[in-house]
């Protein structure tokens, strides 16, 4: 008979080392196995949603950087979707290109932090980490190039990009997507076959396609269980059904899958650029649209593919220059509501991983 | 056989290992910074601003704090609004650059530096004094008369202010193979907007 311990519940954050930002969970433990998770969020709330009531359609693009600050590209994205569909705007081709070119590239830099962190929670401790932000860095100082910052770039506008890219961002991208997939391959020699990384991963924090269907997962968590659902291909926006790529999925849902989902993505992202690169017209970059915009009267959905899964905008208009309501529909958030499911009976040190995988921003969850 | 995977992975850490390496020492080496990079320490023309406070409309944080009086020191009256008091509270400041799209006369504009830690929140404030003696070394950010000069703020001199406008800009510049034709004229766009 085995030896029954005094469950114990242990409060693992908000400030510690291994919750991706101020995330609280009261855990209960057996020993080392988890009983029960109780998630706690909330510290990162800043009311982004009732700030955007009072601020004018453009000013509100900065608070969307803020929501997930390691994909604001993706977050401005989804915004000024639901902003042209109320009122139906029109996006020049080149605009739309240059939107998506942002868009993949984040989707890069977002899935490179990922993949670093989740390995930064098995214990490798900073390196495959630190390789990973050598490529982030690149994807920066292209994003420099475009719009003058690092993390929060406020370059969509409603209608377009705010700017063309300078001279300089062609051959940088170029060099980008020359260089990308030999840094990939780099990772997946390092890690990929690494009989530590299988051995904590495989099998770990299963996630069943139904489960995860029922819980409205999207997402790399979404594609790892097996289901090939990508607001790409099934809801193209921008310029998505000119492009060829593919939706990689997994087989099992674990740990593992969404690591190595994430990986293929990336490569994906790369094919979608040299396709944009080889594709994207010349012309105007941004469509005629007032700074002070006021559309009318209505109510949109914009959403899109953000690296996290299916971010969305839901904005209500009365025909003034801010929105009445504005609704965001968060991937982290809703990514999270399996997490319970995900580490009940697991030990410690896997819950610390699975929660990584899942890949989680605070900025989002919290709003 | 077991280990062969951790085997390989050391490979690339031995790889690694004998590469140059890509960080730098940054007090003494600096990364070189793109000229559209959006910097602390904004740069403010007197001689162009007219006090019209777009900018102090379109800050998303309404920290810029405008006080004018109708004709100033050289100026025929209503011909400008001399400015007393232009205070950007850089401390709540999020380098969205909203203002500086919103100039119609090109007067404001992005810093290029990212130094300006201080130990007091006050200090933090640009007022108008130091907006003036301040160095002008404007980022092209929003400015594609200056983009399509060249310019950079970090290698060319001091920038003054009678070539800091879009006036003698040519906006219908020649299509270049990749980069496409400029956006068109910033200013028409913005009169339309009213």
């Amino acid at each position: 008979m085995p030896l029954r311990t005094e469950p114990v519940t242990v409060n693992i954050g908000p400030q510690h080392p291994s919750t991706h930002g101020v995330f609280r969970m009261r855990v209960t433990f057996d020993g080392e196995v988890v009983l029960d998770v109780e998630p706690v969020f909330g510290y990162l709330h800043r009311g982004s949603e009732k700030l955007a009531e009072e601020r004018t359609y453009t000013q509100v693009i900065t608070l969307t950087d803020r929501l997930d600050y390691v994909a604001s590209m993706t977050s401005n994205q989804a915004y000024v979707l639901a902003c042209e569909q109320l009122g139906d705007i029109q996006t020049p081709e080149r605009g739309r290109y240059l939107r998506v070119i942002a868009a993949e590239l984040q989707r890069v830099a977002s899935h490179l932090m990922a993949t670093g962190f989740l390995l930064n929670d098995l214990g490798a401790f900073a390196t495959p980490l630190m390789y990973c932000f050598r490529e982030r860095e690149k994807v920066l100082d292209l994003f420099e190039m475009l719009c003058g910052a690092r993390i929060t770039m406020t370059y969509l506008r409603v209608g377009g990009v705010f700017q063309d890219a300078p001279e300089e961002f062609w051959p940088a991208l170029k060099r980008f997507v020359a260089e990308m997939p030999h840094y990939i391959d780099e990772y997946e020699q390092l890690l990929s076959e690494n009989e530590i990384l299988l051995a904590r991963t495989r099998g770990v924090g299963v996630l069943g396609t139904g489960e995860a269907l029922n819980c409205s997962v999207t997402g790399p968590v979404l594609r790892s269980t097996g289901f090939a659902w990508d607001l790409r291909k099934v809801d193209p926006y921008e310029v998505y059904d000119r492009l060829e790529f593919e939706v990689p999925v997994g087989e099992h849902g674990d740990n593992y899958d969404r690591y190595k989902v994430r990986i293929l993505e990336m490569r994906q992202s790369v094919r979608i650029l040299e396709q944009c690169l080889a594709q994207v017209p010349s012309g105007p970059v941004r469509a005629e649209v007032p700074q002070l915009y006021r559309p009318p009267p209505g109510e949109a959905y914009g959403r899109v593919e953000s690296p996290k899964g299916e971010l969305g905008f839901y904005l209500v208009s009365d025909g003034g220059i801010a929105p009445y309501r504005c609704k965001v529909r968060s991937p982290s958030f809703i990514n999270l509501t399996v997490l319970r499911d995900l580490l009940v009976g697991w030990k410690l040190a896997d819950m610390i991983v699975t929660f990584g995988s899942i890949d989680v921003n605070m900025g989002e969850v919290d709003r | 056989m077991y280990g062969l995977g951790i085997l390989n992975g050391m490979l690339v850490t031995m790889k690694n290992l004998v590469r140059r390496p890509f960080t730098v020492r940054y007090p003494e080496e600096r990364l070189p910074q793109h000229p559209r990079f959006r910097g602390q320490e904004f740069v403010w023309y007197v001689e162009r601003c007219t006090g019209c406070a777009s900018c102090a409309k379109y800050c998303p944080l309404g920290i810029i704090r405008i006080v004018t009086h109708p004709g100033g020191a050289d100026l025929p009256e209503g011909d400008s609004y001399a400015v007393d008091v232009f205070d950007i509270d850089l401390g709540r400041c999020m380098f969205c650059g909203l203002c500086v799209e919103a100039c119609p006369y090109d007067a404001l504009f992005m810093g290029s530096g990212f130094e300006e830690a201080q130990y007091e929140r006050g200090k933090l404030v640009l007022t108008v004094d130091r907006l003036k003696e301040a160095e002008k070394r404007p980022s092209t950010w929003f400015r594609p008369q200056l983009e399509s000069r060249g310019y950079s703020p970090f290698r060319d001199p001091p920038l003054p202010w009678e070539l800091a406008g879009r006036e003698g800009w040519r906006y219908h510049l020649p299509q270049r193979p990749g980069s496409g034709s400029e956006a068109g004229p910033p200013d028409a766009r913005r009169e339309e907007a009213g």
